[in-house]
């Protein structure tokens, strides 16, 4: 089913659905552009990419998960009583604005909160009550590869309902039936024959204008074999500066950490994001790091997202190409040449011929 | 000029683990740090107002090793800072030093051209740049997209070198009289406050400002995520958030060269350079001290005088 929206009917729609859903929309933040609650004083911003996609409206990039409060027990008094109370945090919640890579992230979510033996019921309670409306990408940056990664500008994964932005309006379709529902308003209209047009138009011009895709078929392979070559990973990692932008920016990065916040008698265990690429991330109780130095953690984030990531969930690579690690990278560094580098790493020659 | 510089890293190469400089990275707008091995990658390296990242930041984790790096005016002083508080053995860097022209602030490029993920191409000709994005030209002159703290530059040269390479410049000014602290100032205070509170909202705690700062060298060990002992919340709070600004501001009072790295790391382009210039002329007013300006020199709050010059305690 598509329909078309006119430009100037957009506000009135977002409004409408305000009144079923929270709208969570990119908007002006300073000189970012970041998911907020969509409110008369903000900006919407869809004419670039935003700084940050939204995978903190499903991923929170804090939350409380219990909260705690110890007390005494009034007929034992050297008895110390714990109250514990946990805390589920979700409502309608309409995500609108993101591009179809940011949506994809969530396919990654899915697969890692949903899909396993423990399911992660925080994430479940939010992703049920969400609905993405996603904007298709007309035009392409100079970081984005989403179409390396198996992504379009144009795909709809993860997504309930994709826009296109046409002259005068949006060609509105649904993906999903949560999303079907949303194109029951009476501010849309039938789509014609000459709005899909113009829209198939543009769709192919975008998908043209992307780099061509290289064949990743041998990454995870190539990624196992360079495990131990830690030459290849400081050469890459020599200019990484081990912060965690790349990570926190990632539409599929999904890697927490959890800690009380106590003050006095009570407080909450919360989750935050952590990253890999933390010194911290992986240091034991003992002491020991399996992952000393930003060269392991480099190897870790290409590997997770190219080769361990897929190898447990059927090939799905938890990258979506969106390029916002490399464009906000403070040093420019390039996931796109890491992986280069590792696909046309050939191997030395003892460590082949073992094989 | 660049390609006397491309000889002088030629000559001394073979000395070297490696030299460090700039060379084009993912665009015509976007340098990125370039690690020289071989002399064929000294002919990758290029020189501009967009060799923008401070490479003073990697010397203290390469300790051991026998480095090159190139530097501009701003940087040469992190060196000379980290020289000063022995993380940086001087005779383990060979300092590579040209006269900075002023360095492109990217975020106000991106006001003037819209978005700067269409650039396709970008030429830098006598303080003019043109950029071209989707097919449209747009011309800017550098003074105009110049990162705030060219405009108050006193060290477009490198202050410490062992080659250095072309002409000197003139600094921008002879002074810095700290005219954008002032202006932010004349503002109230709940006007001071509630800036704060609304850009330090979208922090992301991802610690770039950390790590791209030269003289944030805690790093691994850093305050703000240590789990035993548990100093600072997790939270993501705004509370929690200024919080860590302001010990990474205090942890810089007196060490701060104003580079500005802090800020042009920021993903989301909070000005936490703002933060540091307050104690910079705190330490200026108290000390009449600047960091990074003489490798012999100690950093006044690393050092102690029963009776400092400009406290006069006795006159109370």
């Amino acid at each position: 089913m598509a329909k078309y929206l006119k430009q100037d009917d957009l506000g009135s729609w977002l409004k409408e659905l305000g009144k079923t859903y929270k709208v969570i929309a990119p908007v002006e933040e300073g000189d970012a552009v970041i998911f907020r609650p969509l409110t008369d004083e903000r900006t919407l911003r869809i004419d670039r990419q935003a700084t940050q996609g939204p995978k903190g409206v499903l991923f929170p990039a804090c939350e409380e998960l219990v909260s705690f409060k110890y007390g005494k027990d009034p007929e034992k008094p050297e008895k110390v009583t714990v109250d514990i109370q946990e805390t589920v945090d979700a409502e309608p919640t309409l995500i609108f604005g993101s591009r179809p890579c940011d949506a994809r992230g969530f396919d990654v979510f899915d697969n890692a909160f949903t899909k396993c033996s423990v399911k992660d019921s925080y994430y479940m309670a939010r992703r049920e009550q969400a609905v993405v409306v996603s904007l298709a990408c007309t035009k392409t940056e100079t970081t984005c590869f989403c179409n390396w990664v198996g992504g379009a500008p144009d795909g709809k994964g993860g997504s309930d309902v994709l826009l296109t932005p046409i002259t005068g309006g949006y060609l509105v379709e649904s993906v999903t039936d949560k999303g079907a529902a949303l194109l029951d308003s009476p501010l849309l209209s039938e789509a014609t024959g000459e709005h899909t047009a113009e829209a198939e138009k543009l769709l192919a011009a975008a998908r043209e204008s992307l780099r061509e895709a290289p064949d990743f078929k041998c990454v995870p392979e190539q990624l196992y074999n360079l495990f131990d070559n830690m030459d290849f990973w400081e050469k890459q990692a020599a200019k990484c500066l081990s912060c965690g932008a790349c990570t926190y920016l990632c539409p599929t990065c999904h890697c927490f950490n959890i800690t009380d916040e106590q003050q006095g008698n009570q407080g909450s265990r919360i989750r935050s994001w952590d990253n890999c690429m933390s010194r911290l991330f992986t240091e034991e109780a003992s002491g020991h790091n399996p992952r000393p130095t930003k060269a392991h953690r480099l190897k870790n984030r290409v590997g997770h997202k190219f080769c361990y990531f897929p190898d447990m969930h059927e090939g799905h690579i938890a990258c979506v190409g969106c390029g916002r690690c490399i464009k906000s990278c403070p040093v420019a560094l390039d996931i796109r040449e890491v992986v280069t580098a590792a696909k046309e790493c050939r191997l030395p020659e003892e460590e082949t011929a073992d094989d | 000029m660049l390609d006397q510089l491309k000889e002088t890293i030629k000559k001394a190469l073979p000395e070297l683990d490696f030299v460090m400089g700039w060379g084009m990275g993912f665009d015509a707008l976007h340098a990125t740090p370039l690690f020289m091995y071989e002399p064929e990658d000294v002919d990758k390296l290029v020189w501009g107002p967009l060799n923008i990242q401070n490479l003073a930041t990697y010397l203290p984790s390469l300790k051991g090793k026998k480095v090159g790096i190139v530097v501009k005016g701003c940087d040469s002083r992190s060196v000379a800072e980290l020289l000063q508080e022995k993380l940086v053995n001087r005779d383990e860097v060979v300092i590579f030093g040209m006269a900075c022209q002023g360095t492109v602030n990217l975020t106000k490029v991106r006001e003037i051209v819209g978005n700067t993920g269409l650039v396709e191409d970008v030429k830098y000709e006598n303080g003019k740049l043109t950029v071209t994005a989707d097919g449209q030209p747009h011309e800017m002159l550098l003074k105009d997209v110049r990162a705030d703290k060219c405009g108050y530059c006193r060290f477009p040269n490198a202050v410490i070198s062992d080659h250095f390479v072309g002409e000197e410049r003139a600094p921008q000014v002879e002074e810095d009289t700290f005219e954008d602290l002032k202006e932010f100032e004349s503002q109230s205070f709940e006007e001071r406050r509630d800036f704060w509170m609304k850009e330090m909202d979208r922090c992301l705690r991802c610690y770039a400002c950390r790590n791209a700062c030269p003289l944030c060298v805690c790093r691994d060990h850093c305050v703000a995520q240590s789990r035993d002992p548990h100093w600072v919340s997790q939270q993501d709070g705004i509370r929690d958030k200024f919080m860590f600004q302001i010990i990474h501001a205090t942890h810089m009072a007196g060490r701060c060269t104003n580079c500005g790295e802090c800020e042009r790391a920021c993903p989301v382009d909070i000005p936490v350079l703002l933060l540091k210039r307050s104690f910079n002329r705190a330490v200026k007013n108290t000390f009449a001290y600047d960091a990074g300006l003489d490798a012999g020199a100690t950093p006044p709050l690393l050092a102690f005088k029963v009776n400092e010059d400009n406290i006069k305690e006795k006159e109370w």
